[in-house]
């Protein structure tokens, strides 16, 4: 989906949905504050978010070298390793590995790189079922909805919403209430069967180790565990920016990453695999590494926009930020919402397709305090804002950019000359006047200037500028002190 | 030898000619924070592993090391969830084993079928370390810990610590993880209390689809 339909727009929705607005405050309200007090526990917390930087920002700087040795681990450990240029590519290579296993359905850990790459899309137009697994997933597929959320999918939905998508979709609900317990159940009875019966799991990674050739999925159900467990065959599909070199940086990440992201000491499930376990025999007996680039080399070439694929993926900046908290996810019209999505959606799938997402903030910083890899995402989007505008310029300066860069110039022309900048106030003053009501300037303006006033107070101008004020003294020279008239 | 991995490679060299090109990728050395070179007594480690379990809604019961005294925990939490058929796995210290319950051992030439798994219910085993500042348990597929699978199907896990298995922290426990991943295949899984999950207007609800209850016996 494209952003270009532009982020104000769809915010305006989300705005109106106050169903949403009060399932959104309530939810990052109360992770905010568990986020707060497992962060707190930890002494050294500002040390720890900066070596998690520090390990994020080597490991990029040499992200081929980490990637051949855990090629290379990979598949000393029994396992495949394939490479995707792009999402069609790595759909395709999934596509050809589920149908080389002989099934036509596949059960599936929450994955943010599968749902960026639509790979349960592409796996159904080739007769091939994806079953979603994780609680918020299964109702994203049941409703077919968006996620909202990296962490907490169908966070804009409540209870009693759920409850009537399962009652719809699922056997013997009949008497379900909407006890987030029994729903819990309904689901895991629901995927009980699917489990024990289809063979073939995917998976995105969290981490993959190097040094070891391990992969590393961390999660809280256990749906996790059951599909990188049960299957013959497993097929991860990893970002290659998610690669570490060392177990010794894993620790690192382990530390940083639950606190941040559910506000937990640690989550429920962390799992590691390396290979195919033969010895004794424990888990799949086939393992597929899909690396996928996407957009990620493009990211990379950005010397500043490249902390975007530092991102750990654990949603804390959505939670604090002012701007997801009122829109909710969907506006941003990518599956990485909040602040790391409208820096790293723009990039990953080019800034033409995306102009608006750069503007989706208020710059206030609280995302930037909160990131575990301390990501400096309002110095990310102003950098991407002068891209926008830099692009804008070559492609011969079309649409809102172009408008704004009028405004600016003739600003510009404005402020440069006494002259103009006293009779342009002069105007203002008796225009404002006609629209002012209780004090502030409220007029009724078609275009980008009335959507901007639509949300900003603008006080109404006094009687008298200082400068006329000045005139009228008796005795006073000119304010400017060089006596004459300009 | 595939096109897309030379594409790739090249891309991200590519992308990097910003890093000078005799810098060196050799990862650091072995980054430890917050360790302040003192041992904590064993008491100590114990109770926090205790308390920070049960934090999770698991159940803790402290019993000494004499193999009767895990054995009578091991019986008491069978009775306090109707257990009668537990899965082990083939090499569980048999002096762990309750009477009068009908025991089904997982060997690796001789595994349990995955529905038999579903229905037993309940599974023992032990552990391969665990962190008291986390309250997380450590299985490494290693001796009386079985394959993943065991742990997984059960609703009840009833898993023995020993005091002397309590770690201090994260750092500490990825040191001994960092040496089974290095030497061998085997699969590593931090579990931190029962599956939970907060997808549901972030309130937490434990038991999803992992062992919906955790009896941790911790002996020493």
């Amino acid at each position: 989906m494209s952003g270009t339909s532009s982020f104000s727009e769809a915010a305006h929705v989300a705005l109106s949905n106050s169903q949403q607005r009060r399932n959104l405050r309530q939810a990052t309200t109360s992770i905010r504050a568990k986020r707060d007090a497992a962060v707190g526990e930890v002494d050294q917390w500002e040390a720890l978010r900066e070596e998690g930087r520090r390990i994020k920002d080597r490991t990029m700087r040499h992200l081929d070298v980490h990637l051949e040795r855990l090629e290379e681990r990979v598949t000393a450990a029994g396992g495949h390793v394939h490479w995707a240029r792009d999402g069609d590519e790595a759909n395709a290579i999934v596509t050809r590995l589920v149908r080389d296993a002989g099934s036509d359905e596949v059960i599936k850990v929450k994955s943010m790189t599968t749902a960026e790459i639509g790979l349960n899309e592409a796996l159904a137009r080739a007769g091939i079922v994806a079953h979603e697994t994780d609680l918020a997933e299964l109702v994203i597929q049941l409703a077919d909805d968006r996620p909202s959320h990296i962490l907490v999918p169908a966070i804009h939905r409540n209870r009693a919403e759920i409850r009537t998508l399962f009652r719809r979709h699922l056997a013997d609900t009949e008497e379900l209430t909407d006890d987030p317990a029994a729903l819990a159940e309904a689901a895991r009875r629901h995927l009980r069967r699917l489990f024990l019966s289809v063979d073939v799991g995917v998976s995105g990674a969290n981490f993959a180790i190097a040094q070891t050739g391990t992969i590393c999925v961390v999660e809280s159900e256990g749906n996790g565990r059951m599909c990188t467990t049960l299957p013959q065959t497993l097929i991860t599909v990893m970002g290659i920016e998610k690669v570490l070199p060392t177990v010794a940086d894993l620790d690192v990440m382990l530390r940083l990453l639950p606190r941040s992201s559910t506000g937990e000491r640690m989550n429920p499930y962390t799992s590691l695999w390396t290979g195919v376990a033969d010895d004794p025999p424990d888990g799949p007996r086939a393992f597929h590494l899909v690396l996928l680039d996407g957009g990620r080399t493009e990211t990379l070439a950005d010397e500043i926009g490249r902390q975007a694929l530092h991102c750990i993926r654990c949603s804390a900046c959505l939670n604090i930020c002012p701007v997801y908290e009122r829109t909710g996810g969907h506006a941003y019209g990518s599956p990485y919402p909040g602040p790391i999505g409208a820096i790293l959606a723009p990039q990953l799938a080019g800034l033409r397709d995306h102009t608006s997402l750069p503007w989706a903030s208020s710059l206030c910083g609280a995302c930037y305090e909160v990131c575990p890899v301390k990501i400096d995402i309002p110095q990310v989007l102003v950098h991407l804002r002068g891209r926008v505008v830099r692009q804008a310029k070559q492609d011969g300066w079309r649409g809102r950019v172009a408008g704004e860069r009028l405004a600016m110039e003739t600003m510009a022309r404005v402020f440069a000359s006494r002259r103009r900048y006293e009779a342009a106030q002069r105007t203002a003053r008796v225009t404002a006047r006609a629209v002012t009501r209780d004090g502030l300037v409220r007029p009724q303006l078609p275009g980008p200037l009335g959507a901007w006033l639509s949300s900003r107070d603008l006080p109404a101008p006094a009687a008298q500028s200082f400068r006329e004020w000045w005139r009228a003294q008796p005795d006073q020279s000119d304010p400017d002190g060089h006596g004459g008239a300009a | 030898m595939s096109g897309a991995r030379e594409v790739v490679l090249a891309r991200i060299r590519a992308a990097l000619c910003d890093v000078p090109a005799d810098e060196q990728a050799a990862p650091p050395t072995a980054f430890v924070l917050g360790d302040d070179g003192l041992e904590e007594p064993a008491f100590v480690l114990r109770s926090r592993f205790a308390a920070r379990v049960e934090d999770y809604g698991a159940r803790v019961t402290r019993v000494s090391v004499a193999p009767a005294a895990i054995r009578a925990a091991v019986a008491q939490a069978c009775v306090r969830h109707g257990i009668r058929r537990l899965a082990v796995p083939g090499d569980v210290p048999v002096e762990w084993l309750p009477p009068g319950i009908e025991l089904l051992a997982d060997e690796p030439g001789a595994p349990l079928s995955r529905a038999t798994l579903d229905e037993t219910g309940a599974v023992l085993t032990g552990c391969a370390g665990a962190i008291a500042q986390t309250g997380t348990i450590v299985l490494d597929g290693g001796p009386g810990q079985g394959r993943r699978a065991l742990t997984l199907l059960a609703d009840v896990h009833v898993c023995v610590v020993l005091v002397e298995q309590i770690v201090g922290d994260v750092s500490e426990a990825l040191a001994a993880v960092g040496a089974v991943l290095g030497q061998t295949r085997r699969p590593v899984t931090l579990v931190s209390g029962p599956s939970a999950t907060s997808d549901i207007e972030l309130e937490r609800v434990e038991g999803v689809h992992g062992p919906r209850r955790m009896e941790i016996v911790l002996a020493g």
